[in-house]
């Protein structure tokens, strides 16, 4: 491991012992945050025994249902704009302020349109995640160096293999990010309704027990969602340095 | 007629998500969706009622302080970790892990240290803001070109006439450019945060709204928070184009 990643290490470690060990000694008041460890314990507890089963199965069903929609749909609108010069001058200023919009106020029309449950819930993920695929998408295509394309005139290569092999790994590194703040944007899509109005799911559940001033529950829920956010990441992280380094780079 | 061509876009673009919307309102009935003109209308009235100011106004004041926090800080921080080049490695990994978290799972978090209020609101909306700021200044102030700085000290300039002359003008497009998108994470952070457990603002008539299926309110403030948005977000990317232009010239 490199220098910067050791001293990484170290001062995370130092943070979350600092934590561990105002927590413990009680300068800060477990009203406010359980130790780091006691979180981890709640976690494993609320995981082992089940209880919250259905919310988890529930909530991230739905995280899934809505990333896999908002890449394929992000993904596919990314291109159809990218080919309509004049459709994407007009969609421009639309996609850059569209994530300053209030989502949440649509959720009361999405409601009447596809009834409660998770429905509503999964396309205001979906709607929210997708223009995150959209704009990586337009990024990354924009970004092909010419060359790569002028190769692949002089090979003769026919439309798909071109997509195949020249645009789509030229575009891939801008494709992953846009990958990453779909997997984010779901989450808080679906998380963030749960929280405000659901009567299931994980976001409900931490909200019930933040008004019910149980904190080890909602810090272990916590620390769960967080968990799967972050091995989620880190599976695409290594996937892409997978990809960087049989490129050579 | 070169403004009436960069208008007709967006303007085509607006018409277009009206008839849509006028579509829709047919489609699903006055209990889903009012219609474009009573919503307007409707909004019209409620900004002119006395009761609707102070909720502008708490809402206004806790984004533009979340804002400040996110905005001076951000580059402060981001300077700092772009000039010294060890710190900036330790960190960025850790900031672009923070950056991908679902951020709304630490709101009760926020809730418990700050308490229900203005406070929590800034700060989150601050939390959502900062990332984004100090990463693009942390890698506009690394990737200052050197030559400059070197041309700089052997003119002798004064460390002033160097931040003035040089560094400014340099790292300013990227810099603007995080602000720009820290805009847009704040006022998303500062709405999520007073749509959940909130007394005050615009959030808060938003979730009564919902919780009284006020179709008319809920979209005439869905309107107003988005015009806001996109007008505010239009200014921005213009300076933001014009910085950019200037820097390349």
């Amino acid at each position: 491991m490199s220098k910067a990643g050791w001293i990484r290490l170290v001062v995370l470690v130092a943070f979350f012992g600092a934590v561990e060990a105002l927590c413990r000694t009680g300068a800060i008041s477990p009203k406010l945050i359980i130790a780091p460890s006691a979180m981890l314990g709640a976690m494993v507890k609320l995981l082992a025994s089940g209880e919250m089963g259905d919310d988890i199965r529930q909530t991230l069903l739905s995280v899934a249902i809505a990333m896999g929609l908002s890449i394929v749909g992000g993904f596919g609108l990314g291109c159809v704009l990218y080919w309509l010069p004049p459709l994407r001058r007009a969609v421009d200023p639309f996609l850059a302020a569209y994530y300053s919009l209030p989502h949440f106020a649509f959720y009361p029309l999405l409601i009447v349109i596809f009834g409660l449950g998770a429905l509503p819930l999964i396309v205001l993920a979906t709607l929210f995640a997708m223009v995150a695929m959209t704009m990586a998408t337009l990024t990354g295509l924009d970004r092909i160096p010419r060359v790569l394309i002028k190769t692949a005139r002089m090979q003769r290569l026919s439309l798909p293999a071109e997509i195949w092999h020249i645009r789509l790994p030229a575009a891939a590194p801008h494709l992953f990010s846009g990958l990453k703040l779909a997997v984010t944007y779901s989450f808080i899509g679906v998380i963030a309704g749960e929280f405000i109005l659901s009567t299931s799911g994980l976001g409900h559940q931490i909200a019930f027990a933040y008004d019910n001033f149980d904190n080890p529950t909602m810090y272990g829920l916590i620390l769960f969602v967080l968990c799967i956010a972050i091995v989620f990441n880190l599976l695409v992280f290594a996937y892409e340095r997978r990809l960087a380094r049989q490129r050579g780079l | 007629m070169t403004a009436v061509r960069t208008l007709r876009g967006p303007l085509l673009l607006t018409a277009s998500l009206l008839v849509a919307w006028q579509l829709l309102h047919q489609w699903a009935g006055d209990t889903a969706l009012t219609a474009p003109l009573p919503t307007l209308e409707h909004l019209w009235t409620m900004i002119g009622q006395k009761r609707f100011v102070p909720h502008v106004t708490e809402t206004g004041l806790a984004f533009l302080q979340a804002l400040a926090i996110a905005w001076i800080a951000g580059v402060g921080v981001g300077v700092l970790l772009g000039g010294h080049r060890l710190s900036g490695e330790v960190a960025e990994p850790i900031l672009v892990g923070l950056y991908s978290l679902p951020k709304i799972t630490l709101y009760p978090v926020i809730l418990l240290l700050f308490g229900l209020g203005m406070p929590a609101k800034v700060a989150f909306g601050a939390l959502h803001g900062i990332i984004p700021v100090v990463l693009f200044t942390m890698s506009a102030v690394r990737n200052v070109n050197r030559t400059y700085l070197r041309a700089g000290r052997s003119m002798r300039l004064t460390p002033m006439q160097m931040a003035w002359r040089i560094l400014i003008p340099a790292t300013l497009p990227e810099i603007f450019s995080g602000l720009r998108i820290g805009f847009s994470l704040t006022l998303l952070g500062t709405m999520l945060g007073e749509l959940f457990a909130s007394q005050r603002g615009l959030g808060f008539l938003l979730m009564t709204a919902i919780d009284l299926n006020d179709v008319a309110t809920i979209l005439a403030i869905a309107v107003l928070i988005s015009l806001f948005a996109v007008v505010a977000n239009t200014i921005l990317l213009a300076i933001d184009r014009r910085l950019r232009r200037g820097s390349a010239a």
